[in-house]
């Protein structure tokens, strides 16, 4: 056996010296690899002149702008002459922007709610928290925020759900939304691949008629016709029925991506179930779901964030979102036609910061799960 | 005895089958009775407030003014006339979109896999900045951007030979569409349908391609020699103060398709980068092994498995790109969605035209999803 080996590596070494095998590249150096990669070829060189002649160009335009010809200081009119960025609108709008009509007094209530919001948030992103003691915290976190916006208790003035608005209505309208439109898209999606046929019908009727149609139709419905919906002369509140139809909306996209997270689930985890005994709802419960949910996370996170987008698009059915308040600011009769633009790249980077945070942290989980499930467990 | 017929009973309701009558008859039930109910007090509420029903409006004159429409339009028109032009703007924005969309989207989704670091970062910026913005935000973006930071028509830019770019909007050369254009188009579509059909049978072969591509051509061919259709091409001119000629698309046209087809393009590319970063690189090592060139490998070896597993997520963007046609309300472009918006507003048949724009959505997106399905799939797979 030694022997063989032996002489296997003396005869590989011979070959090797016969053939005079190449000796793998010297390792390249830093800055050869930069060169390389910046000015390898001619049509390197180009894109590489022509692109960072590009940058240098926005970043210079962007820094004039910005800063070297900006309105630091001064009203609406200095603004209305000066060439770059007014930086008054912001400093004399950005509550309005972000609070909107909500009680000027009572903005620190709202304040309040979001950093706890936002706590908690925090605190049940991180896997080393995952537990059920998440759930009470959700409960007080969200009696508290209740409380906190809501006001009408413990000595809080009552402020309506017409005043709430700003950045704080467009996360509560996404979050309430993802969060009842999870579990009602899991629903939906069990719907579509149960053995019943009825039960599967309307499953998918649901389902493809919602993702069918743009959001906006509806909204426009949810608006115009929950009226006639209604017996008598009740009306619903703009917000409800805005937010009935977003989780609706969210239900049927979440139930398509739960639906691909089911069907990946290999038929032996159902049929274990059922021979161990689990009833339909059993096995579901604890066999199928948590595999499949724990699959679908990371296409969950980007779902919720397109959905935070799409919750812009209540600002055309009339509610006071982020971005209507940003546009609101901008059409103040003071400074009507003077930021245009800086209202709307404000807003811009808003939703730019928010959303590559959730990307971020979508990318995070993919890379735990990868590393979770070993090549091994994966078959 | 009892027992006995107690436990059969129990054997009974314990069958997975009855329960699964069980529960189709109770499910089925509460949609029926669901609908019912809603129905009865829809139309109990129209009856109250005296809204009328049907679609009898659609002949009704309109009396409203459509600022950009491909087709000939006038307020005395009817309202079935003003739907019509909204679906057309629909189509159009939704098509034009589409074709930018991919082209734009093809080509980041590339550069994002550039050897160059520079360009591989420039086209990164650019999906993600667009990506995580709202294209609603985009569109509003856009919007203001074409009306303030444009110059006024007398000083258009040309962008291109003949397509002027002012803050009045797109000008471009148009040509005169007659019936005669409509048929050639319309025996192209016929025959392009059969021969997609054809390939789904089992009858085709390769040897047949000569053959299928003359039935292609064909129909049109002879369209074109029998309706002879005319082409009367309309250049634009800028004059002193304003642009005379061609097609004028309004500024809310502009920057609806630069805002639908910039926020799409990100989305492409993404879904771009990913096809061509999931095929195997096995693939290339062994296509490299076997001599071809690097371009050679891109066209012959990596494009066509990566188009595989691009086209069914590409139908999700070109889907959604349709669909989000309707933020077209945002900016004041006359779509679908704005006509009948403004025909629910005057009639007050809000039901109708919600029933119309949906169903219409909802053919139109069925219609795509099938196309792609059948045009990517080779004998029905």
């Amino acid at each position: 056996m030694d022997i063989n080996v032996n002489s296997a590596i003396h005869i590989d070494d011979a070959t090797a010296q016969m053939a005079s095998v190449r000796l793998p590249p010297p390792r390249q150096s830093f800055a050869r690899y930069w060169l390389k990669a910046l000015f390898g070829t001619t049509l390197n060189t180009l894109i590489t002149l022509a692109s960072l002649w590009l940058i240098w160009h926005a970043f210079r335009r962007a820094a004039d702008w910005l800063f070297f010809q900006a309105v630091i200081s001064g009203g609406p009119q200095v603004c209305k002459v000066g060439h770059g960025a007014c930086w008054p609108f912001l400093v004399a709008k950005v509550r309005f922007m972000i609070f909107g009509i909500y009680p000027y007094s009572e903005h620190w209530r709202v304040f309040a709610a979001l950093i706890l919001f936002l706590l908690a948030c925090g605190i049940s992103m991180m896997p080393r928290f995952w537990s059920r003691a998440l759930i009470p915290l959700w409960l007080a976190v969200t009696a508290l925020v209740i409380v906190l916006i809501c006001g009408g208790m413990f000595g809080l003035t009552y402020v309506p759900s017409t005043q709430w608005s700003g950045l704080p209505l467009s996360i509560i309208l996404s979050f309430v939304g993802f969060a009842l439109g999870l579990p009602l898209g899991i629903a939906l999606a069990l719907a579509r691949i149960s053995s019943l046929p009825t039960i599967r019908l309307i499953g998918v009727a649901i389902i493809e008629f919602t993702r069918g149609v743009p959001l906006i139709t509806i909204l426009f419905m949810a608006s115009v016709m929950s009226p006639l919906f209604m017996p008598g002369r009740v009306t619903i509140d703009k917000l409800l029925s805005a937010q009935v139809a977003l989780v609706i909306f969210i239900a049927a996209y979440v139930a398509e991506t739960v639906r691909g997270g089911l069907l990946a689930i290999p038929a032996g985890q159902y049929q274990a179930a059922s021979s161990l005994g689990l009833g339909y709802w059993k096995s579901m419960w604890f066999v199928i779901l948590p595999q499949a949910l724990s699959n679908v996370l990371p296409p969950l996170v980007t779902l919720f964030i397109a959905f935070f987008q799409d919750t812009t698009l209540i600002t055309i059915v009339g509610l006071l979102d982020f971005l209507s308040t940003v546009r609101a600011a901008m059409h103040d009769p003071n400074w009507q036609g003077v930021a245009t633009l800086e209202g709307y790249l404000f807003a811009g980077l808003v939703y730019l910061v928010f959303s590559l945070g959730l990307g971020l942290y979508g990318r995070f989980l993919e890379h735990m799960r990868s590393l979770s499930t070993s090549p091994a467990r994966r078959l | 005895m009892m027992q006995i017929f107690a436990l059969s009973m129990l054997n009974f309701f314990y069958d997975s089958r009855v329960r699964g009558v069980f529960y189709q008859a109770i499910s089925g039930a509460s949609v029926v009775v669901a609908t019912v109910f809603i129905a009865r007090m829809v139309s109990q509420n129209l009856a109250e407030q005296n809204i009328a029903t049907g679609f009898d409006y659609l002949n009704r004159e309109a009396g409203f003014l459509i600022s950009q429409s491909f087709i000939e339009y006038r307020p005395t028109d009817s309202y079935g006339r003003a739907l019509l032009v909204g679906i057309i703007n629909t189509l159009v924005v939704s098509s034009l979109g589409v074709a930018f969309a991919t082209l734009l989207g093809f080509l980041v989704g590339t550069a994002q896999l550039a050897r160059n670091p520079v360009l591989r970062l420039l086209a990164r910026i650019y999906v993600e900045v667009l990506r995580n913005v709202p294209l609603l935000l985009c569109l509003f973006f856009w919007y203001a951007v074409l009306l303030t930071q444009l110059p006024l028509p007398r000083d258009a830019w040309e962008i291109l030979p003949h397509v002027f770019l002012s803050n009045g909007g797109l000008t471009t050369p148009s040509f005169r569409w007659g019936g005669a254009h409509t048929g050639v188009a319309l025996s192209m579509l016929l025959s392009l349908a059969f021969a997609l059909l054809f390939r789904r049978t089992g009858l085709y072969c390769s040897h047949l391609r000569p053959l299928i591509w003359l039935a292609l051509l064909t129909p049109p061919i002879i369209a074109a020699v029998a309706l002879q259709p005319e082409f009367i091409v309309s250049f634009p001119e800028k004059l002193r103060f304003r642009i005379v000629g061609g097609m004028r698309l309004t500024t809310e046209f502009t920057a609806l398709l630069v805002g639908l087809s910039l926020s799409a393009s990100a989305a492409i590319a993404e879904i771009v980068r990913a096809g061509i970063v999931a095929v195997d690189v096995g693939q290339r090592d062994a296509s490299e092994a076997l001599g071809f060139s690097r371009p050679q490998t891109f066209r012959l070896i990596i494009v066509p498995q990566a188009l595989k597993l691009i086209v069914p997520p590409l139908t999700g963007t070109y889907l959604s790109l349709f669909k989000n046609s309707s933020l077209a309300v945002a900016v004041g472009y006359p779509d679908l969605v704005m006509v009948s918006n403004t025909t629910m507003n005057q009639t007050g048949q809000a039901l109708e035209c919600i029933a119309i724009y949906m169903s219409v959505y909802l053919a139109v997106s069925l219609a795509i999803a099938l196309l792609m399905r059948v045009s990517f799939t080779k004998n029905g797979h």
